[in-house]
């Protein structure tokens, strides 16, 4: 632990690095502090976890973040029931690590273990298991939220305050600032997963095996070649994966490994995307019986290179995370797979996932039943004002939207269409807070 | 599982905090004591979480002598033996303060130096009696030469790295070992604010890990991380007629 830590010292920026506004970090060790910070720093402050949010929704008005990393520990923790009660800037990382050992697991886990507890509530995250378990947030059981209009610290569940939990789950911590969460976790009986690598020649064998296989596998996410046109068009390799039933339960030995520079252009271009995407492409074949993978590369890939976002270079990189709702989305993903292909851009990194019916408790939760696509792009005038304006022009057609945690763009109007309670979390916002997201979306 | 007991004196800094909590998930025994009992009350629970077999929390006013001396009486009171003392309190003193008002350099130097060596005192007769375990102290590499920008602060922690070494060579006889821990650069609360050298800084972390390899293997003084004894190497062979001319 430790090697994942914040430089705060010369402010604090989104993980996509954009947009370039580096934010004062006003750091937040103890939970007696909060109430006095919100109202020194008040208005336009905004609680700020492990700065994994890809644009400007962790960036506050004020360009002063309240850091709530420092704030990193358990209250409580029952081994015989799951359940654990913590501060909001623990890391999954560090739940994993208590509890793992202990016989259990994340009930939801995103793809990287460094977020914290508060943000994965504030983003309501959602992973692999979406189609089983749903989003973060509905295994959240009760939290505190201290707000600048109120003495005492509330707590807040489907039983009490049940419109202000609502509102901080998936609320991009906006309804106050989290001072604890309880945590439902679930059993495991094995550190590994059982995963399978089903390769998938396009778009319609994509939807037929996830048609065939999600119902019965606890995880399910799909790789898809974004530079592959034509025939190839939507190939990619469906993953499926299911905690081992047997095994140790003992912590993997993580070796990682930092980007070690700002390279002056994007090293993810036309080029390097295409030869990748082929090479990995072939190497998922092969591998469709179930094999045994430790958790850690199974769930973060991507974490075992820490500041990767470091390899789009300078001008920084945006996500695209989308939602489909079916049946529009099939031929949703296509164009949209037409365009970036066109495009040229795009990164190696794309995602396709069939998200379930669970509803969140969330108003304004970004994943619903459809099919989700996420995947980044080097930035570039190009991507502003040609790309993602054609992506957004297909995603709002097909009555979908876009996913605030992973922002950096999108338009007021596609926002408050997506997300028609938005009306109802700005009312329940606590006056102190503000994000440049929010300033951005509203009308 | 070991069940050491361990007594941490300012329990709720960011590296005791640390320290403590690689302990915890050893299922150690921890005693915190401090000023702020709501605070040690948050740490004790977070360590119970990790691990800790039992946790104890104790106030005490590092200013008040006599209160000073009665919780280290209270911590061996049960008749246990304690395994390790970590102190690990301590103030950092604005020196261009202290340069105005010369009471506010006698209270740095009250806590930092004269409260810590009172306090290992009165923990020497305890261990001495017992005759095993391990006192841990965290003085500063700012103690090994007075320097313009925190002369306060280094006599402060020169004069605790002086005891210590004394108390050492007479704890030495009844098998009690003694710890001197000068950390660097650290990125803590108490260092907020600071234009430290980012290449130079360390983590809590990192610095505790440091430690529990010393204390494991019974070393007389560790610089953490292991760099600032060669630095410190350096500065301290600078001659007076010349270091005097350094604006360090």
């Amino acid at each position: 632990m430790g090697a994942q830590e914040l430089d705060t010292s010369s402010g604090l920026l989104p993980w996509g690095r954009y947009p370039q506004r580096p934010q004062t970090a006003v750091p937040c060790h103890w939970k007696d502090q909060i109430q006095g910070l919100l109202t020194e720093h008040s208005p336009g402050l905004l609680p700020f976890g492990n700065g994994r949010s890809y644009g400007d929704s962790c960036l506050a008005t004020n360009d002063r973040v309240l850091h709530t990393r420092p704030l990193d520990r358990f209250i409580e923790a029952d081994w015989e029931t799951g359940r654990v009660v913590a501060q909001p800037g623990v890391l999954l990382d560090e739940i994993i690590h208590l509890a793992l050992p202990r016989g259990w697991f994340l009930p939801v886990t995103p793809g990287t273990r460094f977020i914290t507890l508060g943000g994965a509530i504030a983003n309501d995250v959602h992973g692999k298991n979406h189609h089983h378990a749903g989003t973060f947030g509905r295994h959240i059981r009760r939290l505190g939220l201290v707000r600048s209009d109120r003495d005492e610290p509330l707590t807040c569940s489907l039983n009490e305050h049940p419109e202000l939990f609502r509102a901080t789950i998936a609320g991009l911590g906006l309804t106050g600032v989290i001072n604890w969460a309880e945590l439902q976790l679930r059993p495991v009986r094995s550190a590994a997963i059982t995963t399978r690598t089903l390769p998938f020649p396009d778009l319609d064998t994509f939807f037929e095996l996830s048609a065939e296989h999600d119902e019965t596998h606890e995880y399910a996410v799909a790789w898809v070649d974004c530079a592959a046109r034509g025939r190839a068009l939507g190939r990619g390799l469906y993953m499926l994966g299911d905690h081992a039933e047997d095994g140790d339960l003992s912590l993997p030995r993580s070796r990682q490994r930092r980007f070690p520079v700002d390279p002056p252009l994007s090293l993810v271009n036309r080029w390097s995307v295409r030869l990748f995407n082929s090479l990995y492409f072939r190497r998922g074949h092969g591998r469709d019986a179930p094999h045994r993978v430790s958790y850690q590369p199974y769930f973060f890939p991507l974490d075992a290179i820490l500041e990767w976002n470091r390899v789009y270079g300078r001008r920084g990189f945006q996500q695209f995370q989308c939602l489909l709702p079916e049946p529009a989305a099939r031929d949703a993903l296509r164009a949209i797979l037409e365009s970036i292909a066109d495009s040229g851009s795009g990164s190696p990194l794309a995602v396709l996932k069939r998200c379930g019916d669970r509803p969140s408790p969330g108003l304004i939760s970004f994943p619903a039943p459809g099919i989700t696509l996420a995947l980044d792009f080097p930035n570039s005038q190009r991507l502003t004002h040609r790309t993602l304006p054609r992506l957004d022009a297909i995603v709002r057609e097909a009555g979908g939207r876009l996913y605030p945690a992973k922002d950096a763009h999108m338009s007021g109007s596609d926002f408050r269409a997506g997300y028609p309670d938005w009306e109802r979390l700005e009312t329940l916002r606590d006056p102190a807070l503000m994000s440049q997201f929010w300033e951005r979306v509203l009308p | 599982m070991s069940s050491e007991r361990i007594v941490v004196f300012g329990a709720t800094s960011a590296i005791t905090q640390a320290l403590a909590r690689q302990y915890a998930e050893e299922g150690a025994s921890l005693t915190l004591v401090g000023r702020d009992t709501g605070r040690l009350g948050e740490v004790a629970a977070d360590l119970r979480a990790r691990g800790a077999s039992e946790t104890t929390i104790q106030r005490f006013d590092a200013d008040n002598g006599e209160q000073l001396t009665a919780a280290v009486d209270q911590c061996f009171e049960a008749g246990n033996p304690v395994d390790l003392a970590i102190i690990g309190y301590g103030t950092l003193p604005d020196q261009a303060a202290c340069e105005r008002d010369p009471e506010e350099a006698a209270r740095a130097l009250a806590t930092n130096g004269v409260s810590v060596i009172v306090l290992l005192l009165a923990l020497a007769r305890h261990f001495e009696a017992q005759g095993h375990g391990s006192i841990a102290v965290f003085s500063s590499v700012a103690g090994d030469r007075g320097r313009p920008s925190n002369a306060v602060y280094g006599a402060a922690k020169g004069a605790v790295s002086i005891f210590l070494s004394g108390l050492r060579a007479r704890l030495h006889r009844s098998g009690v070992h003694v710890l001197t821990i000068k950390p660097g650069f650290v990125d803590t609360p108490m260092t907020q604010g600071l234009a430290l050298p980012q290449l130079l800084l360390s983590t809590p972390e990192r610095v505790a890990a440091d430690v529990r390899k010393a204390i494991r293997r019974r070393r007389n003084t560790l610089y953490t991380p292991w760099f600032w004894r060669w630095i410190l190497l350096i500065i301290r062979s600078i001659p007076e007629p010349i270091f005097k001319r350094l604006s360090l």
